[in-house]
């Protein structure tokens, strides 16, 4: 198994960013890479089992499917059912902590994957950075304030 | 139930370098402004979990806490306090650190649940998120920062300010010893700490406090009645005295050595040092000792503007003053009667009687009970035209019974409780005045506040009031000093001794 871990401070609230990540049918609206986003079967995008579809900017498909959400701990797990990434048994987990001497949060993504070998390297680098540290820094330039979220 | 604390932070290091200090069990000592001295017992290492480590902390008390769990691979360490000095049971703490990884800095997460005799939540939660996590944060950056410099090469304190990568700057900052209020309640709400002052600023100056006067106000402030000035954590205390050992950058006038005395309208006495604005200060004569204008400022000037600006002290003039052998009383009596004035005192025991004569009182009401208006206008029938108060609601009536046509009524304080809110048309009916004073206000210049300090030590000089007796407390013993002024057995001045 691989693991792939990504950490960042941004500069909002955590109830602020948790405000934009946790619709699991949002990421368009905050990371660059997804062009177009649905949940099968018109679930709601909360509803923990839902699976939702992207499209992402290069034209692949990925389906992936929400494991687990918690508005309390700003957690969200989900694993990927099919993607053109080659990976196997993946499975993410994006989470947001206060920092409590500032208006400022913590943030992770992480995950674990299998792969064939001699791959791992540039898969880690493609979730990791084009992926992880890419949604990171869209969400430090949103410069979200107060729990506007959009 | 239990109590749950969570505090944050980012330190601008790697988290290797974080952990190596904070994986380290016996080693708070040397980072953590609270822990003067910490063993592990029994000569177990300080990286087995089991062992327990032995605190002692700089305001005398004591922790012994258990090392329950150490992950290297996770960054955490989770502890319990066997036996501590503060009432926390069955108190766990973890503390986790996380790389941020886009720029190679800690996230310091410092969480504990514990629970605590009723009523004490509020403060204990206070005290274990400010002055344990939070103070400790910025404890290590100060560490941190201090140890690279020395890595360096970088000599003593100001190479580590100038060098600190996270601008925090203020690692030369010396620590104090303080008393903070952990709550608003009873005397025990006051607690020894250790302190760290801050960056001194252009126009302050640093004193090294040796004597700081207790005053009626302190245990106003203790109790929550003025919350907008004192908010628990805080420090009390409205006046002390000294020695200057710094001074801004912008503070002329004065030198480094100079003896001092202050009192300003923002609290923080209670300390063994203090950085205070340079317009709170004056400067003592030869004649006046640290310790006696401590003693005498805050309630000196007090009787300076009753007599000289609020009372119009004139020759004959018929003065009603409670609490006549305590703090203000005593000095406001033979001052008032050296200035000609004629005064009836109160006081609650012929101890105190005997005191008050001796200041000047031309007839003293012992009373336990707020009864005086009637033995008031035995001897003055035409009633006081100035009443100075510090009784408040239980005697209010009496007071204004007691109140001559025209008089004037000035509230000082309210030891039985606050007034209730006065009717103007209660006022009509002897086309009477009432005041409620605030002495910093008297001295909100620094020339108003000189002149008054000047006319005060020229007074004492002069022999119109004699030099209040003095009641010692160490700095520690605040507590205690309260219950002495609140029992009202004391009379004279209170002063703490840092």
């Amino acid at each position: 198994m691989i693991r792939v871990y990504v950490s960042s401070v941004i500069q909002a609230p955590a109830t602020a960013v948790w405000s934009r990540i946790r619709d699991f049918n949002g990421l368009p609206v905050w990371h660059p890479l997804i062009a177009e986003s649905r949940i099968e079967n018109s679930w709601p995008s909360d509803r923990i089992g839902c699976i939702r579809q992207f499209r992402t900017r290069d034209g692949g498909t990925i389906r992936e499917r929400l494991l687990a959400l918690s508005d309390y701990d700003y957690t969200c797990t989900y694993e990927i059912l099919e993607s053109p990434m080659g990976v196997s048994d993946y499975v993410a987990t994006l989470k947001l902590t206060p920092v409590t001497d500032g208006d400022r949060c913590f943030a992770e993504w992480s995950a674990e994957f299998g792969c064939a070998p001699g791959r791992e390297e540039e898969l880690a680098d493609t979730i990791g950075r084009g992926v992880f540290q890419a949604g990171f820094d869209a969400l430090k330039r949103a410069r979200l304030h107060d729990g506007s979220g959009g | 139930m239990l109590q749950r604390v969570v505090r944050s932070t980012v330190i601008e290091r790697p988290v290797e370098e974080v952990w190596e200090v904070l994986r380290d069990f016996n080693r708070h000592d040397q980072w953590h402004g609270l822990v003067s001295r910490s063993t592990i017992e029994s000569g177990l290492r300080a990286s087995q979990v089991g062992c327990v480590r032995a605190f002692t902390l700089r305001d005398g008390g004591f922790v012994r806490e258990q090392l329950l769990g150490l992950d290297d691979r996770n960054f955490r360490s989770t502890y319990c306090i066997v036996e501590a000095t503060l009432p926390l049971e069955r108190y766990v703490a973890t503390v986790t650190l996380k790389p941020v990884t886009d720029r190679r800095h800690t996230f310091w997460h410092w969480s504990s649940t514990f629970g605590c005799p009723r009523g004490e939540e509020l403060a204990l939660c206070k005290v274990v998120g400010d002055e344990v996590y939070e103070a400790g944060f910025a404890d290590l950056r100060r560490y941190l920062s201090r140890s690279r410099a020395l890595a360096r090469g970088a000599v003593g304190d100001r190479g580590a300010a100038v060098s600190g990568a996270q601008g925090e700057g203020s690692s030369a900052e010396p620590a104090v010893q303080a008393v903070a209020l952990e709550g608003y309640g009873d005397a025990r709400q006051l607690q020894p700490q250790t302190r760290r002052l801050q960056r001194l600023g252009p126009r302050e100056v640093r004193v090294r406090q040796t004597a700081v006067g207790v005053n009626f106000i302190d245990i106003y402030l203790r109790r929550g009645w003025i919350p907008e000035l004192l908010a628990p954590g805080a420090v009390p205390g409205m006046e002390a005295a000294g020695e200057l050992v710094a001074l801004g950058s912008e503070v002329t006038g004065l030198q480094e050595g100079d003896r001092v005395a202050y009192m300003g309208p923002v609290p923080g006495a209670y300390a063994s040092g203090r950085n205070v604005p340079r317009d709170w200060l004056v400067q003592l004569p030869p004649s006046v000792e640290e310790e006696m204008a401590a003693a005498l400022l805050l309630k000196g000037i007090t009787a300076d503007y009753l007599l000289h600006d609020l009372g119009r002290v004139r020759p004959g003039a018929r003065w009603l003053v409670h609490a006549a052998a305590g703090g203000v009383g005593s000095i406001l009596c033979q001052w008032g009667t050296r200035l000609g004035a004629r005064i009836v005192g109160t006081v609650s025991s012929q101890e105190k009687a005997r005191l008050a004569r001796n200041w000047g009182c031309e007839h003293v009401i012992v009373t336990g009970e707020y009864r005086f208006a009637e033995s008031l206008r035995y001897h003055f029938p035409e009633g006081a035209e100035v009443i100075v108060d510090g009784l408040g609601a239980a005697a209010a009536g009496e007071n204004f019974q007691a109140l001559a046509d025209c008089g004037h009524w000035i509230s000082l304080g309210q030891a039985s409780g606050g007034l209730e809110p006065l009717a103007p048309d209660l006022l009509v009916r002897k086309s009477a005045s009432f005041s409620r004073p605030v002495a910093f206000a008297y001295v909100a210049t620094r020339q108003a506040l000189q002149m008054r300090a000047q006319r005060l030590w020229s007074a004492l000089e002069a022999g119109s009031f004699q030099r209040p007796s003095i009641e010692r407390f160490a700095l520690a013993q605040a507590a205690e000093a309260h219950l002495r002024l609140e029992s009202r057995a004391s009379s004279g001045s209170i002063v703490l001794l840092p």
